[in-house]
């Protein structure tokens, strides 16, 4: 059989062997690197989307899988700096159906954003001292909009953090979110498999084999035919 | 200052599904061909290939293949008394960019339109009445039909290897395939796809409601297929990375599998990447194009002379290109007079989302971009519209193009937009869930159209096309009917909860609807309705034809690839056998 499922003949990886909340602590002291966020923004981003995508007693949340590096890294990279946006003015605000129109990388975003929410709050309690259920609170009124936060309405500044959170909860590992692939496990994406061809018609399967991210040796299972020729120049 | 570069005899702005073939199709017939494509060269090796292509991060959420916003975008608004405003990101529609152009990250759906959606105007008028149509629809026959159409459909078919049933052979009804297609002249190249699990459950409920169900035509391929340019595709392995990435198991059909590879070979064709075609330059008189200017990588002016241009990119810059070339009279909403950029239509796309027991595994990852099952109940006018108060309709079907997280993480309605209560939905309902698509129509309204941007400039400094749009009355009607079929076959489907999410105004770039922009440059019959004559030439400068979706009078409730492939061979046809004997008009007025 030259393709299909049969080519990841490791043992299944056990749901057990994942890092569960209560190993999470494990996971999380393998602590990032930040190269963008200071101390007092990493602090917010970490409290932030620990209650966004929180752990539970089966599966690690945000924060355990890693999201903090994956955003930190986003920001410090091209994304960051605003590759594939576009960038001319004027700068109008628009419609809701007009889509992100602010002057701000996603960089510049994150930071104005985050300076003017821990500068609101310094006086007071910071995010990340608060209850949970205070920083509930105080994330649903960022998501109702209203709040200036340097120039981002905080609930665009919201839909970005949240965004970004989802993304590096289910991105592949490779970007440093999605630790050990726990957001994959834990709805059962087995990742980037090159083929299904063999399984497909077996309707409603269950499928038992641990994911595979793009960071894992996999060659020799994924070329369908690397034997055919390219022809461009 | 450009510098003037050897004439040739023909140019495509675009290298294309369309810039392809064409390119292919003319340089085999003896001319000298040069392709211009903005976008970089690439190939499926060594450019597509695992594991990079396999990542959704890159390719489906920062669009890594798409064309680069910083350089080029659209600008938007709902009506005329806004102000547009640039799509600064692409999230609504994605335009592609680089060799092979969108059909390199297309899903693979080919589905033919309806023998009336050709004479669509004639035929609802004859048969509902002439005051059926709502005035605001601009709704036009497009000047061929699909008798002529047929053997270019069939062509372009059999060039991709489409996987599917046939359900009309010369108009013989044939079981398991789509009852209510126009006739075809063969079965399809290769048979249909396997049926994964959301198709069958899909199938099933719409048989229990007396539907239709037939596999969805794909050209993500059931088996190896060595096309009439002896180039072979493989078979599709349900990998789940089709739609916005490239395939790597040479199974989806693309210019690179089907048909550069031999354009490539012939000495007559010469490719040229990272080329900007600034625009089409014509003569004194204005009714001759004398070639194209474009600028490469590093900045350079260059002039292409050529005898035929041939303007084969996407539909928005097709008609981007004209206006910033003086070619045609734009059109004027406040008057209806002028036609490039009349006639813009989208596609009205809803959704209705089954959700399953936990014990019912979906599996939605084992998917190809066009694996799945569909009904033609309810599209075009396969149904009576005389008891409605609109004309089109939409394909109903579970088609799920691999269940890539980042995107697809459904839950049921009710469910917390955040936090634990989302998680623990999400991980409940990912692997339980099946969306059905209701894949629209969408009507050419008077208030809809394109033109020049006045504020915002591309890279190079020219204007931007501006989209003025929003859903017309109709297209909301009718996506309010489908859309409730489609949630009674979902109750059919055995699913515990069903939400649907009929398609409403205004239209937003903010969601990720289709790609599908079709018009502004369209054909017909009547100089002051369209841009092209039937064969696809301009009306105004006759060395110039404009291949693409910018070329339908409306949009049908269908995928529009084939029916773009089908007048790409149309208008090849008439290019070799009418204009190249005899450059000038081919239809007079």
């Amino acid at each position: 059989m030259p393709i299909g499922l049969a080519a990841n003949d490791a043992p299944a990886q056990e749901r057990p062997s994942v890092p569960t909340a209560a190993g999470s602590s494990a996971v999380a002291a393998q602590v990032a690197t930040y190269l963008f966020l200071n101390a007092e923004e990493a602090a917010f981003i970490e409290a932030a989307v620990a209650r966004l995508i929180p752990a539970d007693d089966r599966w690690p949340g945000a924060l355990e899988a890693g999201v903090p590096n994956y955003i930190d890294k986003q920001l410090n990279g091209a994304w960051g700096a605003g590759e594939r946006l576009y960038r001319s003015g004027p700068w109008q605000t628009g419609t809701p159906s007009q889509g992100y129109q602010l002057p701000f990388t996603p960089a510049e975003f994150f930071r104005t954003a985050i300076s003017a929410i821990n500068a609101e709050l310094r006086a007071k309690t910071p995010f990340a001292k608060m209850t949970a259920a205070e920083q509930d609170t105080y994330l649903h009124s960022l998501e109702a909009g209203g709040k200036d936060l340097g120039g981002v309405p905080s609930n665009i500044f919201f839909s970005e953090l949240w965004e970004s959170t989802v993304e590096g909860f289910f991105s592949d590992p490779v970007y440093g979110g999605n630790r050990a692939m726990v957001a994959w496990r834990m709805i059962g994406f087995p990742g980037a498999y090159a083929s299904y061809y063999d399984i497909v018609h077996q309707h409603g399967i269950s499928v038992d084999r641990g994911p595979v991210s793009l960071a894992e040796d996999v060659h020799g299972h994924v070329h369908m035919n690397p034997a055919i020729p390219a022809h461009l120049p | 200052m450009a510098e003037r570069l050897r004439p040739v005899n023909v140019v495509t702005v675009g290298v294309g599904m369309t810039g392809a073939i064409m390119g292919k199709e003319l340089a085999a017939a003896g001319l000298k061909v040069v392709g211009i494509e903005r976008g970089p060269g690439r190939d499926t090796v060594p450019d597509f290939q695992s594991p990079a292509i396999h990542d959704e991060l890159r390719f489906a959420i920062r669009k890594a293949l798409m064309q680069d916003n910083v350089k080029e975008t659209v600008t938007v608004r709902n009506s005329s008394d806004q102000t547009a405003l640039p799509m600064r990101r692409w999230i609504g529609f994605l335009p592609g960019t680089g060799v092979g152009g969108a059909l390199v990250h297309w899903n693979g759906q080919t589905y033919r339109f309806q023998p009336a959606d050709f004479v669509y105007k004639t035929h609802l008028e004859q048969r509902y009445g002439k005051s059926f149509i709502d005035p605001e629809l601009t709704v036009q026959d497009w000047g061929v039909t699909y008798g002529e159409l047929e053997p270019h459909y069939d062509r372009f078919e059999y060039l991709c290897g489409t996987s599917g049933k046939a359900g009309n052979i010369k108009g013989q009804i044939q079981r398991g395939g789509n009852p209510f297609e126009g006739p075809r002249s063969r079965e399809y190249p290769t048979p249909p796809m396997k049926e994964p699990y959301y198709g069958a459950l899909f199938r099933k409920g719409a048989e229990s409601l007396g539907y239709h169900p037939f596999p969805q035509p794909a050209s993500t391929l059931s088996q190896p297929y060595t096309n009439p340019e002896g180039l072979t595709l493989q078979q599709c392995v349900f990998c789940g990375f089709c739609e916005r990435f490239a395939c790597e198991h040479f199974a989806k059909a693309s210019p690179q599998t089907i048909v550069l590879p031999a354009a490539l070979k012939n000495t007559n064709y010469e490719l040229r990447t990272n080329c900007q075609v600034l625009r089409v330059n014509l003569d004194s008189t204005g009714k001759t194009a004398t070639g194209v200017t474009y600028v490469d990588a590093a900045g350079r002016e260059f002039e292409q002379p050529a005898d035929i241009v041939l303007i084969t990119a996407y539909a928005f810059n097709n008609v981007r290109l004209l206006l910033n070339s003086g070619i045609g009279k734009p059109y004027d909403p406040s008057t209806g007079e002028g036609a490039v950029g009349r006639n813009y239509a989208y596609q009205t796309v809803s959704a209705s989302t089954v959700f399953y027991d936990a014990d019912v595994n979906i599996n939605p990852f084992m998917a190809s971009g066009s694996s799945g099952t569909v009904i033609d109940d309810f599209s075009g006018d396969n149904f009576d519209h005389g008891p409605h108060k609109f004309i089109g309709g939409a394909y109903v079907g579970a088609i799920m193009t691999g269940g890539r997280p980042i995107e697809f993480h459904p839950t049921p309605p009710g469910t917390p937009a955040w936090g634990l209560g989302w998680k623990q939905a999400v991980a409940r309902h990912y692997n339980h869930t099946v969306v059905l698509t209701v894949h629209g129509s969408s009507h050419p309204a008077r208030h809809n159209y394109l033109d020049l941007d006045p504020t915002y400039k591309d890279a190079w400094g020219l204007p931007l096309l501006r989209m003025t749009f929003d859903f017309p009355d109709n297209d909301i009607r009718m996506s309010s009917y489908v859309t409730d079929k489609a949630t009674e076959i979902g109750r059919a489907m055995g699913g515990k909860t069903v939400a649907s999410a009929p398609r409403r105004r205004p239209y937003t770039t903010t969601a990720y609807q289709t790609t599908h922009n079709t018009g502004g440059a369209v054909m017909g019959n009547d100089p002051k309705t369209s841009v092209l004559n039937r064969y696809l030439q301009c009306w105004d400068v006759s060395n110039v034809f404009v291949v693409g979706a910018s070329a339908f009078a409306h949009n049908a409730s269908y995928n529009p690839t084939n029916t773009v492939g089908a007048l790409t061979f149309w208008a090849l046809d008439a290019i070799k056998n009418q204009y190249l004997k005899s450059p000038g008009p081919l239809v007079h007025t």
